[in-house]
C-alpha cells in the first residue's frame, strides 16, 4: 500500500457508507437507491396493469393493502392518473437516470481511466444526497391531501399549473415540480463532474480515442444533460410561479374552472412544450447512449473480439448527439405549432436514425467472427439489441409527421418509449450488473441463475410492450382509466389482459435477480481481478477495487480499450508495455 | 471457480436463435395484421398509405438485422475458432455508409414523398364549400357549435360560460342568436370537406377520431383546427387522446356522418341554443 493511500484508510462507518466521497460507494449508492425506487414503480405499473386487464373486476384485498388509491376495491380514475405519472417519472428520472448514469457512470469512470476518484469527490457527494430529499419529496407526495401528481410525467400546464384543475393537481404536484428542481440539480452536479473527469483525469497515455465506448457514451450523455436539464429547471420554475403566484407564464386569458374564470393571462401551454421537450428528447438519449456503451463492453468481452467500428461508432455518436438536441418538436406534431415547423422537425428527427443505424449496424457486426460466450451479460446484449431493432424503427413511425397524426398518444407511443428507454435501458443495467459486479463487490453471480433470469424476463417483456403497439395500432389510447369506455376500442380488451399476464410474469421474474444479488454479496465465490479476461483498465485492480482504485501507482495505457486476438495474444489488457508479447516471438522449429 | 464461460452447448444456441426469431416473427407478423379501424377519410388513406410504406420499409430491414444476429450467433458461437476479427478502416467505413444511405432514403421517403402530400391536404387552406363546425373541448365534454342559418359564429365570452350556456353565446350579438350548440356529437355530410375550429378553455384536450385518422390537441389560448372530408357513412367515436384530469376516460363522442339528406334533417330540426 502506497503512503498516498495510507490517510484514506482511516474511515468511520459515517464517511465510508454514508457521507462517502469515494466515487465507487457513491456509484453503489445511486445503484441501490435506484433498485429501492424501482420496488416502488414496478408495484405501481402492476397495479396499473391488473386494472387495466380487468377494469371492471374489484380487488378487495388490493383495496385494503392501498386505501387511498382504491375505493370499495376499485381504483379510483384520479389515483390512477397519479399512478401512471408516478410510475413514468420515477421510473425515467429515478430508476433508469440515476442507475444508468448516475449508478454505474460514478463507480466506472474512474476505474476504466485509471484515475483514483472523481474530479470533484464532494460534489460527487453532493450530488447523491440531494437525490436523497427528491425521491423522499417524490415518495411523500402520495400522502398530500389529493395525492400525487397526475398530470403524467410530462406535466403539461394548464393541467399541472391550476390547482383546481383536477385532484392531483394540488399540493402533490408542487412536490413534484420540488422534487424534479432537486434531481436536476443533483444531475447537473453528477454531469459537470464526469465531463471534468473525463477530460482531466485520464491517466498517461489514455488518449480520448482510446476510451472505452462505455465512457464515450457518458461523456456525451453528460454534456446533453448538462446543455438540455436547464430549460426544464427554467419551465419547472416558471410552472411553479404560476401555479402558486400571479404568473401567466403558460396560461392565457379566459381559463375557466368550476365556472370562474382565471385571472391569468398573456401566457401559452404550448411555450412549456417546447421547453419540457427540449430537455425530454435529449433525455431519451442521455439513457439511451450508455445503455448501448454497456452494450458494446459485454459484446467485446464476451464476444473476445474488438468492437466492429470504434472510430465510427465515436462520431456516430457525436453525430446522435448534436441532432439529438434540434428535433423536439416530433412530439409537439398534432400540438397546434405551425405545420411549416412540423415539416422540419419530422425532417430532422428522421435524420437521426443515420447515425443510431451506424452504432446498432456496429453492435451487430461486433458479433462478427467473434467467440461468443453466452453469459447472462450477453445474453441480455442479444435481447437488447432485438429491442433496439423493434424500438428504434417503431420510433420512424412516431417521427413521420403524417403516420403520428395517427399514433400520437395511443399505446403505439408506450409500447415504442418502453422499449427504447425501459427496456434496452434495463437489459443494459442487468448486463451491466453481471458484467461489473465482481469489480462491484468482490464475488461472482450466480450464472445459471442469471441465464434463468434471462429466460424467464425477455419473452415477457417483448410480448408486453411490442403488443402495446398493436393495441396504439387499433386506436387505443394512453392515460386511458377504462378501456372499455370507447366501443370501437372494447375487442382489442384481450390484448390488455395478455400484456398483463406478460408484463407481471416478467416482473415477478425480477425476484430471481434480487435473490442472486443480495445472496453472491455474502455467498457469491470471491472474485479474481479479472475474471472475464477483459482488457480495459478497471480489470487490473484487485476485486472490489480498494480505495484510491489501484493499490500502488496507476496504470498506464499503452493501447485501445479493445484488444482480443490482436496480434496473436487472447487479450492484451490496456497496460500491457508494447513489446513483443511471447506469443508473437518466433516459434522454434 | 467458474470463471469466463468457454463453451456454450449446441442447445443452448439453438434456443437462444430460436428466442431472437421468435421475437423478430411476433413483431412482423403483428405488425403485419390490420389492427387499424377502416379509414372513413379522404386524407387517412393517405395516412394509412405512410403507415403501409413503412412497415414494408423497416420490416425487412428488422428481418435483416434478426438474420445477421442469428447467423453470427450460430456460426460464432458454438465455441468454433475463427479468423482473427480485425477489420480494416476502410470496411468499418464502407459498413457506416451503408445504413446511413440506407436508412435516410427509407426515412426520408416517408416524410417527404409520401407524407408530405398527405400533410399539405390536411394543413390545406379550408375550400370555399367547407361545413365549418366549431368544437370546445371542456373537463369534459365536447361542445359543438354550428353557425345557423347566417353561416356566421356569434360572439361567445369565457364570462357567459354555464350550465344553461356552455358555448358562452353573447346574447347581444344578432349572429350569436341562431348559433346551434349540441354536445358530444358532430353531424356531418358524407364527401363534403368539414373544417373543425378547435378551441380550448381549460385544460388541454386531443380532438381524435380514430377512423378519420383525425387527431388535433385542443390548447387554451390558441385555436388550432382539423379538416378532412369523410368518405363512408357511419357513427365514428371522439377521443380525447391528451391526459386532462380524472374525466379524461369518459370525454367522449360521436362523429355521425350522414347523407347530405339525413344530414339536412338533422340540422333543420335544430334551432339556435339562445332561441330555446
Amino acid at each position: 500500500m502506497s503512503e498516498h493511500h495510507s490517510s484514506h484508510e482511516r474511515q468511520s462507518f459515517w464517511t465510508h457508507y454514508v457521507f462517502s466521497t469515494d466515487h465507487k460507494m457513491i456509484g453503489k449508492q445511486y445503484y441501490f437507491t435506484a433498485m429501492f425506487m424501482a420496488l416502488f414503480a414496478t408495484a405501481w405499473s402492476l397495479l396499473l396493469r391488473i386494472h387495466l386487464a380487468w377494469p371492471d373486476k374489484t380487488w378487495p384485498v388490493l383495496g385494503r393493502l392501498f386505501p387511498g388509491l382504491f375505493q370499495e376495491g376499485v381504483l379510483l380514475p384520479e389515483r390512477y392518473l397519479s399512478l401512471v405519472t408516478m410510475h413514468g417519472t420515477v421510473m425515467i428520472f429515478f430508476v433508469v437516470s440515476i442507475a444508468l448514469v448516475s449508478g454505474f457512470g460514478n463507480f466506472i469512470i474512474p476505474l476504466q481511466i485509471g484515475a483514483r476518484d472523481m474530479a470533484y469527490p464532494f460534489l460527487n457527494m453532493l450530488s447523491y444526497w440531494t437525490i436523497v430529499p427528491a425521491c423522499l419529496l417524490m415518495l411523500g407526495s402520495f400522502f398530500v391531501p389529493d395525492g400525487a401528481a397526475g398530470s403524467g410525467w410530462t406535466a403539461y400546464p394548464p393541467l399541472s399549473a391550476v390547482p383546481e384543475a383536477a385532484p392531483g393537481s394540488g399540493m402533490g404536484q408542487t412536490l413534484w415540480i420540488l422534487a424534479m428542481a432537486l434531481f436536476i440539480a443533483s444531475f447537473t452536479m453528477g454531469g459537470l463532474n464526469f465531463v471534468t473527469t473525463i477530460l482531466n483525469c485520464r491517466t498517461r497515455g489514455l488518449s480520448m480515442m482510446r476510451l472505452p465506448l462505455m465512457i464515450w457514451t457518458l461523456f456525451v450523455a453528460s454534456i446533453l444533460g448538462i446543455l438540455a436539464f436547464p430549460a426544464l429547471t427554467a419551465a419547472a420554475i416558471m410552472l411553479l410561479l404560476d401555479r402558486l403566484g400571479p404568473t401567466s407564464f403558460f396560461l392565457p386569458a379566459g381559463l375557466v374552472f368550476g365556472g370562474t374564470v382565471l385571472q391569468h393571462a398573456g401566457g401559452t401551454p404550448l411555450l412549456f412544450q417546447h421547453l419540457f421537450w427540449f430537455l425530454g428528447h435529449p433525455e431519451v438519449y442521455v439513457l439511451v447512449l450508455p445503455a448501448l456503451g454497456i452494450a458494446f463492453e459485454v459484446v467485446t468481452v464476451f464476444g473476445r473480439r474488438p468492437v466492429f467500428g470504434y472510430q465510427t461508432s465515436v462520431w456516430a455518436l457525436l453525430v446522435v448527439a448534436v441532432l439529438s438536441m434540434i428535433v423536439w418538436g416530433h412530439h409537439m406534431f398534432v400540438s397546434g405549432m405551425n405545420p411549416a415547423i412540423g415539416e422540419y422537425f419530422s425532417i430532422a428527427t428522421v435524420s437521426i436514425t443515420a447515425p443510431f443505424a451506424i452504432l446498432a449496424m456496429n453492435l451487430v457486426a461486433s458479433l462478427w467472427r467473434a467467440e461468443l460466450r453466452l453469459s447472462p451479460a450477453l445474453l441480455f446484449v442479444l435481447a437488447l439489441m432485438a429491442s433496439v431493432g423493434i424500438g428504434g424503427l417503431g420510433g420512424v413511425f412516431l417521427a413521420t409527421l403524417t403516420s403520428d397524426i395517427y399514433l400520437h398518444n395511443s399505446y403505439f407511443v408506450v409500447g415504442h418509449f418502453h422499449l427504447m428507454i425501459a427496456v434496452v435501458t434495463f437489459f443494459a443495467i442487468f448486463a451491466g450488473t453481471y458484467l461489473w459486479y465482481p469489480k462491484m463487490f468482490g464475488r461472482q453471480l450466480n450464472e445459471t441463475l442469471g441465464k434463468l433470469h434471462f429466460w424467464l424476463t425477455v419473452p415477457g417483456v417483448i410480448v408486453g410492450f411490442v403488443g402495446m403497439h398493436f393495441l396504439g395500432m387499433g386506436g387505443e389510447q394512453r392515460h386511458l382509466y377504462d378501456p372499455n369506455a370507447y366501443q370501437f376500442l372494447q375487442h382489442l380488451q384481450w390484448l390488455n389482459v395478455v400484456i398483463t399476464f406478460a408484463l407481471g410474469s416478467a416482473a415477478v421474474a425480477q425476484i430471481i435477480f434480487l435473490a442472486n444479488f443480495f445472496w453472491s454479496l455474502r455467498f457469491g465465490p470471491q472474485a479474481a481481478p479479472n475474471p472475464w479476461e477483459a482488457t480495459t483498465l478497471e480489470w487490473t485492480t484487485p476485486s472490489p477495487a480498494p480505495h484510491g482504485n489501484w493499490p500502488g501507482e496507476l496504470p498506464v495505457a499503452y493501447r485501445g480499450p479493445y484488444e482480443y486476438r490482436v496480434g496473436g495474444a487472447a487479450f492484451t489488457p490496456q497496460n500491457k508495455p508494447d513489446f513483443v508479447a511471447p506469443s508473437r516471438a518466433p516459434v522454434p522449429a | 471457480m467458474p470463471e469466463l464461460p468457454k463453451r456454450n452447448s449446441t442447445l443452448e444456441v439453438l434456443g437462444v436463435s430460436v428466442l431472437l426469431a421468435a421475437i423478430t416473427l411476433f413483431t412482423v407478423i403483428g405488425f403485419a395484421h390490420d389492427w387499424m379501424p377502416p379509414v372513413a377519410s379522404r386524407h387517412g388513406v393517405g395516412v394509412d398509405g405512410v403507415l403501409r410504406y413503412l412497415f414494408r420499409a423497416t420490416g425487412p430491414i428488422l428481418v435483416i438485422g434478426a438474420v445477421a444476429v442469428i447467423g453470427f450467433l450460430w456460426r460464432y458461437g458454438r465455441g468454433r475458432p475463427t479468423a482473427s476479427p480485425s477489420t480494416s478502416h476502410k470496411t468499418e467505413l464502407l459498413w457506416s455508409i451503408v445504413p446511413v444511405i440506407g436508412m435516410m432514403a427509407v426515412t426520408e421517403v416517408g416524410v417527404v414523398v409520401k407524407g408530405m402530400p398527405v400533410w399539405e391536404e390536411i394543413e390545406a387552406t379550408p375550400p370555399a364549400n367547407a361545413l365549418a363546425i366549431e368544437v370546445t373541448g371542456q373537463q369534459f365534454e365536447w361542445i359543438v357549435r354550428y353557425p345557423g342559418p347566417d353561416g356566421k359564429f356569434g360572439r361567445t365570452s369565457p364570462d357567459l360560460v354555464d350550465k344553461a350556456n356552455p358555448a358562452g353565446l353573447d346574447r347581444n350579438d344578432p349572429a350569436a342568436l341562431d348559433d346551434i350548440v349540441v354536445r358530444n356529437q358532430l353531424h356531418v355530410p358524407v364527401d363534403q370537406p368539414v373544417y373543425v375550429q378547435l378551441r380550448g378553455r381549460d385544460v388541454l384536450h386531443s380532438f381524435t377520431v380514430a377512423a378519420l385518422r383525425v387527431k388535433q390537441d385542443v390548447m387554451p389560448g390558441i385555436f388550432t383546427r382539423a379538416l378532412f372530408v369523410p368518405t363512408v357513412v357511419g357513427r365514428y367515436e371522439i377521443q380525447c387522446t391528451q391526459v386532462c384530469g380524472m374525466g379524461h376516460y369518459r370525454m367522449h363522442g360521436a362523429v355521425y356522418v350522414e347523407t347530405p339528406q339525413q344530414f339536412h334533417d338533422w340540422l333543420s330540426h335544430k334551432t339556435g341554443w339562445l332561441q330555446q
